[in-house]
């Protein structure tokens, strides 16, 4: 196996550049699956108001497309999911350091909204960033022979449309359902619908919301591998949608662009589930890291 | 096709809106949000301009400074927030000052949608994240009052065809929020019939 490494000084540059790209990147062009997604919820949209909500959305996307600026105000909290491949070895924590200043100087130069605050005093460091912020998740991966860099910005319309329940095994499966229902029709138009809805069910408390908000991150129309939880999609999905509370929940068939379920094992006596929406613009970019500092950037 | 209202509006022109509508907005839209709406109410300082007639937006400004404009700003990204969080001082800027629309995202209370009705007022519906669209609709920014509170000043903005709007909360006391939620909650029940999931476990 070769090994990669990564930890040189010009390495720095490479991941600030990165981090810059990432973020504003993704607050300007929407993913092509989300688009597709959005068209055809419009295609197939009965309702009028709902109608014309997908046409100004679509609108949104390509005047961002031709201006270059952003397609919402919310910058959002910065989120990376960080994935290291095999025969990789990089210097961890001069590659976040980079990161975040590339999240810094996007903000600083461009210049963006700074959303991100101090819990309990309020304060803005105008630089998007702050303790624990940007947010890191770093994972190891045999699957792949590079540094896997996906970004997310995450708005607070939808992150306040969080929820975790840790159920009885007793609830089984029935008792995962209706949470996931009953949080979206309560959540109704406040996550700004159609929105990507993700599922996290097992692990402990942490992993299970994780596995949620990560399960946003996949892309529209992509179902998970495994058939049984494949069709749990489906059916939740088209449960959803089937409430009608529409495009920014003022009626319509597409509350949902797509619902996605991750899992991990848990415990005998838990049966967590956790539910996280993403807004109609999915946002997110991704860059693909190879040795030699060959650098591929998509979704 | 969408109706183009002026401001300032009148009220019967407001009492003539219904749920569903759709309209646009020709003329001035006064930005506000939490900060200028607690310094009014809470500390009791009347708005610094005449809001008579007015459009009220719930507004998150992106801006930069600018020599070449007399406010001294120009838009950069201007959207739209959570209205409910404002949702408290709904009947008062009504009552009180004379505001005919407010525009947001989200909807408001039952309450406010009965202060609507008393006084005249509609909640027009914004596309929440199309701040992009929303931006080229801004003209200028043509005064910013209670520039200590920025960004959450008493902005001026000057808008042409600003929309399309959907009257979401009329006149009438009717609201698309209310009646979305009741059939969703109806609909939900069908599911877990559907889905043989019981109310009990």
């Amino acid at each position: 196996m070769t090994e990669v490494t990564m930890d040189a000084r010009e390495y720095d540059a490479l991941f600030e550049d990165l981090g810059l790209r990432l973020y504003l990147d993704a607050q300007i062009d929407i993913p092509p699956d989300v688009r597709e997604g959005l068209r055809g919820a419009l295609a197939r949209e009965t309702n009028l108001v709902a109608r014309g909500i997908f046409h100004t959305i679509l609108k949104a996307i390509d005047v961002s497309d031709r201006t270059h600026t952003l397609v919402c105000q919310d910058t959002g909290i910065p989120i990376f999911w960080i994935t290291i491949g095999r025969g990789v070895v990089v210097d961890g924590a001069r590659m976040l350091a980079a990161l975040r200043r590339g999240v810094e100087r996007a903000t600083v130069e461009t210049p963006i909204r700074s959303s991100i605050v101090s819990p309990i005093e309020r304060e803005n460091r105008q630089t998007s960033s702050g303790e624990g912020i940007p947010v890191f998740h770093v994972e190891f991966s045999q699957e792949i022979d590079h540094i896997d860099i996906l970004m997310m910005p995450k708005g607070s319309g939808s992150e306040s449309m969080s929820f975790l329940k840790m159920l009885l095994p007793a609830d089984g499966i029935n008792g995962i359902k209706k949470f996931v229902l009953d949080t979206c029709v309560g959540a109704a138009g406040r996550p700004c619908p159609p929105t990507i809805i993700g599922v996290g069910i097992g692990g402990s408390s942490d992993v299970c919301v994780t596995l949620a908000k990560k399960a946003t991150l996949r892309p529209v129309g992509e179902r998970h591998p495994d058939p049984k939880i494949a069709a749990l999609e489906v059916e939740l999905l088209e449960a959803i949608n089937s409430t009608g509370i529409g495009p920014m929940g003022l009626g319509g068939d597409t509350t949902a662009l797509d619902l996605h379920v991750e899992t991990a094992w848990t415990h005998i006596t838990l049966n967590p589930v956790a539910v996280n929406m993403q807004c109609w613009r999915g946002e997110r970019r991704r860059a693909r890291v190879y040795a030699g500092g060959r650098v591929e950037v998509g979704y | 096709m969408e109706r183009v209202l002026r401001t300032p509006l009148d009220e019967d022109a407001v009492r003539a809106l219904r749920v569903g509508d759709a309209v646009m907005l020709d003329g001035v839209v006064w930005g506000i949000r939490d900060a200028t709406l607690m310094r009014i109410f809470d500390q009791g300082q009347p708005p610094p301009a005449d809001l008579r007639g007015g459009a009220l937006l719930h507004v998150a400004p992106n801006v930069r400074r600018s020599s070449a404009v007399p406010s001294g700003y120009v838009p950069t990204t201007v959207g739209t927030t959570t209205s409910m969080r404002m949702d408290r001082f709904t009947e008062g800027l009504l009552r009180d000052y004379g505001v005919r629309a407010i525009i947001g995202k989200g909807g408001l209370s039952d309450a406010s949608s009965a202060a609507l009705a008393r006084y005249g007022g509609v909640y027009l519906a914004i596309v929440g994240g199309a701040a992009s669209v929303e931006t080229e609709q801004v003209e200028a920014i043509e005064h910013v009052y209670w520039e200590d509170l920025m960004p959450e000043c008493l902005w001026q903005f000057r808008v042409r065809a600003f929309g399309p709007l959907t009257v979401a909360m009329d006149a009438a006391g009717a609201s698309m929020y209310r009646d979305v939620a009741a059939r969703a909650r109806q609909r939900l029940a069908d599911v877990y019939a559907k889905l043989g999931l019981s109310d009990e476990s």
